[in-house]
């Protein structure tokens, strides 16, 4: 320790303070490694169903050649739902991984947040208009998921505004609000008629069950938009790893810097969860996996959201194909995540520094 | 507990506030029977509960009496779960549903129904006692295991985490089923809409052991404020202490959630308005919050009959709302005092 203190101060006292570069080699081999094992897990998705299908058939019916029954099989039914998976994980892992970072607290992610019990709510809102004899559809889904979503964020940064509720105590106003909108969709849900019940219910669990293309595209859209910009923010998010008054030595500003990306990691959640809706936790352990195989502080978002989408593509195709009745994968990500959360609880105190 | 600002009233003061409150349990528990989808007359409760109106009798004696009664016993034992919750672990957070308590009861009740296929009466109340026992202790070691220990925000924490891991276990559960989906989805929400006169029976015993139990450990309760250590020295068997309270939070959540279904912050809120009122004396915080319990509960359920008739609100969905922005209010403050 006095090596090296000595030695920077005798070379550069304002170096020591300035971020230090990644370790460049390790997060690149993290998000190859995770792209290979994404490749792989959806070469499996693709060929897995009630027939599975083998590695070179399935090449030919992707391409539209082999049998009828097999190319409809993999381009109508396991593709679009593959994409699917792919996107809503990542989005649901960016998101996970940028709020976890910037707020400095590995369980503040929006799920736990309830930025997803936001967005839901708004959701059931607009069918319910339109069950109870409103214009049906007033608002498009994916519109209604961001605006329920923003709202929540902003309800708790008001909240959250004076400094009162730093380190794990803003967790709490998550889970509280997340009881007030699960209650407040649980309402909805008794006053719109049965079938519209039924759907809205499967939805809530997180289901990519009857879900394609027309699901995935926003998603997929916002992910084109908002991962790029999360990338050109991110070395402001290594410098938010300081404090507040370096960071602002350096001419950022902190409370900008960080604004820009929790918003972006709330509509990325609330794009996710219009489209499967609230799968839980994959957030909360896409962040923290991708930040333990990173090996750094701040968590790579490509990492986060490849993570994601791993997690939920491997828990939608064990749902879909190893289960004995097609569960929603909310069902199996909340089953997984949940003990996690009790794990990451018995681990040494990290609200601050290290996310 | 050292969450009051109010001083140590005199007797005369706090037997007034109670008797007020019984008063005002009175009117509501009137309200409960007279309101409805059908608001009855005065004049109509009277001669429906003297059996001389068929229709208002009807309505009364089948329907809205044992409703309120539910309401009444459900609302006891939320009540005074929650004054030994947070007295018992010095967290003005605890909440049988926040902890999970409930969740842990509401889990077994729906596997024991599909798995073992069995039903209503005697075998549901031990199913959701069972399942409360064991989703106490492992919240309680979860949390205390954890670096800070048994810090408020660390329980809550685990209790959240509890309740969702038994959420996606009952939704898995229950989807595997579908014939027990549409009969458990209003029970899961919270409701004093289906009185089940089989379990009422049964449930009776384990909450008035639960309740005799409070009434037992809350003068060492009272020691255990001061500390552990404290308490010792005060001659207070601590672990003892500690144990019995946690058998009669669960004997009471388990009560609750075999007769209603989980239902989250009747026990966070009603402790801290009684101790507001009548100090920081877990005697006197228990008494007031036994009829404060029921109150809360009978009027949120009156109220989530009138607002969206004919149809209904759960009481369970009236008092998540009512409540959320009061935990928010105790999370706020709390850190003030801290600081």
């Amino acid at each position: 320790m006095t090596a090296a203190t000595r030695t920077g101060t005798a070379t550069n006292p304002v170096r020591r303070l300035l971020p230090r570069p990644r370790p460049r080699g390790r997060v690149v081999a993290a998000v190859l490694g995770a792209l290979l094992v994404l490749l792989l897990v959806s070469v499996l998705a693709l060929s897995l169903g009630d027939q599975a299908t083998a590695p070179a058939a399935l090449w030919q019916a992707l391409r539209g050649h082999g049998p009828e029954n097999t190319v409809y099989a993999v381009h109508e039914v396991r593709l679009p739902r593959v994409v699917l998976a792919l996107a809503v994980g990542a989005a649901f892992g960016v998101a996970g991984g940028l709020s976890q970072s910037v707020l400095r607290n590995p369980l503040a992610s929006p799920d736990v947040l309830g930025i997803s019990a936001g967005a839901s709510v708004a959701v059931v809102g607009v069918i319910a208009v339109g069950s109870l004899g409103g214009p049906v559809g007033i608002v498009p889904i994916p519109v209604a998921a961001l605006a329920g979503g923003l709202a929540a964020a902003g309800l708790i940064a008001l909240l959250a505004r004076d400094g009162a509720l730093r380190g794990r105590r803003i967790l709490l106003v998550g889970i509280a609000l997340s009881a007030a909108l699960t209650a407040l969709t649980q309402f909805l849900l008794t006053r719109i008629d049965v079938y519209d019940a039924q759907r809205s219910a499967a939805w809530l669990t997180g289901s990519l069950n009857a879900r394609g293309w027309g699901e995935a595209t926003p998603v997929l859209v916002g992910l084109a938009v908002l991962l790029p910009a999360a990338l050109v923010l991110a070395r402001t998010n290594r410098a938010l790893l300081f404090e507040d008054e370096v960071v602002a030595g350096w001419g950022v500003r902190p409370g900008r810097a960080r604004a820009a990306l929790l918003v972006i990691a709330v509509c990325l959640a609330a794009l996710a969860t219009s489209a499967a809706g609230p799968v839980a936790f994959v957030a909360l352990v896409a962040g923290q996996v991708a930040r333990r195989v990173a090996g750094v502080p701040d968590i790579p978002p490509v990492l986060a959201g490849a993570a994601g989408a791993v997690l939920v593509l491997v828990a939608d195709t064990v749902a879909r194909t190893a289960l004995p009745a097609q569960l929603p994968v909310g069902v199996l990500t909340g089953l997984v995540g949940a003990p996690y959360l009790l794990y990451l609880l018995q681990r040494r105190r990290s609200t601050r520094g290290t996310p | 507990m050292s969450t009051s600002r109010t001083t140590t009233r005199s007797g005369t003061a706090v037997t007034a506030i109670l008797l007020t409150a019984l008063v005002l349990l009175v009117v509501a528990a009137l309200a409960g029977i007279t309101v409805g989808a059908r608001v009855l007359s005065p004049a109509e409760t009277v001669a429906g509960l003297l059996g001389h109106d068929g229709v208002a009798a009807t309505v009364i004696w089948e329907l809205r009496l044992p409703r309120t009664l539910l309401g009444l016993l459900v609302g006891v034992a939320l009540g005074v779960a929650g004054v030994l919750a947070q007295a018992v672990t010095r967290n003005p957070l605890a909440d049988p549903g926040l902890l999970g308590i409930s969740a842990g009861g509401a889990v077994a009740v729906v596997a024991g129904s599909v798995f073992l296929g069995l039903g209503a009466g005697t075998p549901r109340v031990l199913l959701a006692l069972a399942g409360a026992a064991l989703a106490t202790a492992a919240v309680y070691l979860f949390a205390s295991r954890s670096p800070e220990g048994l810090t408020p925000v660390n329980m809550t924490l685990a209790g959240m985490a509890m309740t969702a891991f038994l959420g996606a276990a009952v939704s898995a559960t229950v989807l595997l089923s579908a014939s027990t989906m549409d009969q458990y989805r209003f029970w899961v929400v919270g409701s004093l809409n289906l009185p089940d006169p089989a379990v009422l029976l049964p449930a009776l015993v384990p909450a008035v052991v639960g309740g005799v139990l409070a009434v037992v450990v809350s003068g060492s309760l009272n020691a255990l404020a001061l500390g552990d250590d404290t308490a010792a020295a005060l001659g207070v068997p601590v672990v003892r202490t500690r144990l019995l309270a946690g058998v009669a939070v669960v004997l009471l959540s388990g009560t609750a959630v075999a007769l209603a279904g989980p239902i989250a912050f009747v026990g966070l809120v009603i402790p801290h308005v009684a101790r507001a009122l009548v100090g920081t004396d877990v005697r006197r915080v228990l008494a007031l919050s036994a009829v404060l319990g029921p109150l809360l509960l009978v009027t949120a359920d009156v109220v989530g009959r009138l607002v969206a008739r004919p149809a209904e609100v759960q009481v369970g969905v009236v008092t998540a709302l009512l409540g959320t922005p009061f935990f928010i209010w105790l999370t706020r403050r709390a850190k003030e005092r801290a600081r």
